[in-house]
């Protein structure tokens, strides 16, 4: 398929059609509600089914029910919305079943606004709603990259029958840009969904739940989902590296549309004769922890600084991940204010004249 | 003489055999096999799909022999809306106490209806939170004590309980919304034919199909099982008039 000019929201929803997710259920929310808009239109033509929820409490149900036929399912929201969703989330992991849920961020908590921000990464990657459960979490820079990662999304669902989680700020979803969407996506190899209810036809029926009243039972299911995340952790770790080289002084980390504003400021710095680095977490869990310890234990970097749309999320993982190898700064503008390179390389500059202890702000 | 003996009532297919949890006194296990004599004579129970409440009858799906899903506090249509959507094909019913579709789930049953989504809703009324242990819903009687009623609900500040198939019969969306009872075995018989028009209209594709049953609940209401039916009729049955509420011919029968 050639190269063509979209807007983010209506790429995602081409990207989920391309990988056979023809399913989809969804209540308006900005800065997202092209999705919806967009497949009104387009699923009858791949004779899809949407719904129209009366809540996102719904949607997250509906998907629930909607994944219990084995098809591909999805929804799309923003951050309220999202966690209108929680409960059906939780239900989903517990019950081992394969969605893909994205969040447009924007600013919160409570209502908060309608412009980008990063501040759901902690409801995404550490719980969100009840119980002892993860999701894989992805987040892309570009609109060519959510829809690489929305293909992504449904394979690994799929693959570790869980709910996949895909994380974008307002700008991905409004921005347009020049992207390639195949006809139709390559699969790779999946396990049968003998899982899924299809009626007791010559077999024992088939019970799709998460209520375990027997305690021994209930650990069992926490044990197989912990074995679960511990496979997804060996198997689906990604990042990307921007400008790393033993010439720099400094690694940024910094992840979505706010680390290519960071590339900008890279760019401009390195003009100026100030070699910084960039690490980019693709997948926010399964986080690359090791990646970014190893990079940080190299000798020539004097420091480590996370930049995000929020108050200062994954900067936690960040400094988890180091374990206080090197100093890690933080520079964070949230409430739909996006950062500017002069911004990021002035905390760069911050950072570097710091006497090395951990400094927020 | 083995041969000439007639085999008149035995299990049906759709029920399995596992024992029920319910109190003495309690109508699930009635209603749990009415719902099963209805698929099976359907012919329906290799593509049926159960979608079990929170509450009492969480566990219905060890009941009964067909396949089945667990839905989160009131969110069951939801989950059927979704699941039939993909699978119009299947037969997909709910089975909802009225804690859960009357209270948290008002807003998931209230749009299924009125979407027109092509399952079936077997609605379980008995006028308190079974589970919990005996709380005010929203279809306890007036002056009923609860153990958050416990002076009786007072309806200056609770309001009056909620007449769920009138509600939904409000709806100009066409569908099938019944009432029955099953304390005795007639209105057992009647609640079956209900029932089974409610499946029916189901198989035939037709139409959105909620039959709202009256149930006892001796434990949480502390009255004997005998007097527990008399109870029903004495103060829910006046209130929640048994009968055809609306079809999809817009016709009551």
């Amino acid at each position: 398929m050639a190269k063509k000019l979209m807007k983010g929201n209506e790429a995602i929803a081409e990207a989920a059609v391309c990988a056979g997710a023809t399913n989809y259920f969804a209540y308006p929310i900005t800065p997202q509600s092209e999705v919806a808009e967009y497949l009104a239109r387009r699923l009858p033509e791949v004779g899809g089914v949407f719904v129209q929820a009366e809540s996102e409490v719904a949607v997250g149900n509906m998907l629930f029910g909607a994944a219990c036929t084995g098809q591909r399912v999805f929804t799309t929201s923003s951050s309220p919305g999202v966690s209108l969703m929680q409960e059906a989330i939780s239900y989903m992991a517990g019950a081992h079943l394969p969605a893909v849920i994205v969040n447009i961020m924007r600013g919160g908590p409570g209502l908060g606004g309608i412009l980008p921000a990063q501040s759901d990464y902690f409801q995404a990657v550490k719980g969100g709603g009840h119980g002892d459960y993860r999701l894989i979490v992805l987040a892309p820079s570009s609109v060519q990259e959510a829809v690489d990662l929305m293909m992504l999304a449904f394979h690994l669902a799929d693959k570790y029958r869980t709910p996949v989680m895909l994380i974008g700020d307002g700008m991905i979803g409004q921005m347009m840009e020049s992207v390639e969407i195949p006809d139709k996506a390559q699969e790779r190899p999946l396990p049968p969904k003998d899982w899924a209810l299809t009626g007791a036809k010559g077999r024992n029926p088939y019970i799709i739940k998460s209520l375990f009243l027997d305690p021994v039972a209930l650990e069992k299911n926490s044990i197989l989902l912990a074995e679960k995340y511990k496979v997804i952790k060996a198997n689906e770790v990604r990042w990307e590296l921007y400008n790393v080289n033993d010439t720099n002084q400094l690694l940024i980390c910094s992840y979505g549309t706010m680390a290519r504003i960071c590339q900008t400021a890279i760019d401009e710095l390195s003009e100026e004769g100030l070699s910084v680095g960039l690490f980019r977490p693709i997948s926010l869990f399964p986080f690359p922890e090791k990646v970014i310890f190893d990079e940080a234990s190299k000798p020539n970097i004097k420091a480590l600084l996370t930049i995000e749309m929020s108050m200062g999320q994954m900067v936690e993982d960040i400094e988890r991940a180091v374990v206080g190898v090197k100093p890690v700064g933080f520079f964070g503008r949230t409430g739909g204010i996006v950062p500017s390179p002069d911004e990021v390389k002035d905390a760069v500059k911050r950072q570097l004249a710091s006497d090395g202890r951990k400094k927020k702000g | 003489m083995a041969n000439d003996l007639l085999t008149i009532l035995s299990r049906p297919e759709a029920l399995s055999s596992t024992i029920t949890h319910y109190c003495p006194g309690c109508t699930h296990g009635i209603i749990h096999r009415l719902v099963a004599e209805v698929i099976d004579e359907l012919g329906v129970r290799e593509r049926t799909v159960g979608v079990a409440p929170v509450g009492c009858s969480v566990l219905a799906y060890n009941y009964f022999n067909f396949d089945f899903m667990e839905s989160p506090h009131g969110r069951a249509p939801a989950l059927a809306t979704g699941f039939k959507r993909l699978r119009p094909d299947m037969i997909v019913f709910t089975y909802q106490g009225d804690g859960d579709l009357a209270s948290i789930g008002m807003g998931e049953i209230i749009h299924a209806a009125n979407r027109g989504e092509k399952f079936t809703v077997i609605f379980v009324n008995n006028a308190i939170y079974g589970m919990t242990g005996g709380q005010m819903a929203p279809t306890t009687m007036p002056h009923q004590k609860t153990t958050t009623s416990p002076m009786g609900r007072n309806v200056e500040t609770a309001g009056y309980p909620i007449r769920v198939a009138e509600l939904i019969s409000s709806l100009a969306t066409p569908a099938y919304i019944a009432r029955a009872a099953v304390h005795t075995p007639m209105h057992a018989i009647g609640a079956k034919q209900k029932i089974k028009k409610a499946f029916s209209y189901q198989v035939q594709g037709t139409c959105f199909s909620l039959v709202e049953i009256l149930s006892t609940c001796p434990t949480n209401w502390g009255i004997a099982p005998e007097a527990s039916t008399r109870w029903l009729e004495e103060n829910m049955m006046p209130y929640y008039p048994l009968g055809t509420l609306k079809t999809p011919e817009g016709k009551e029968k």
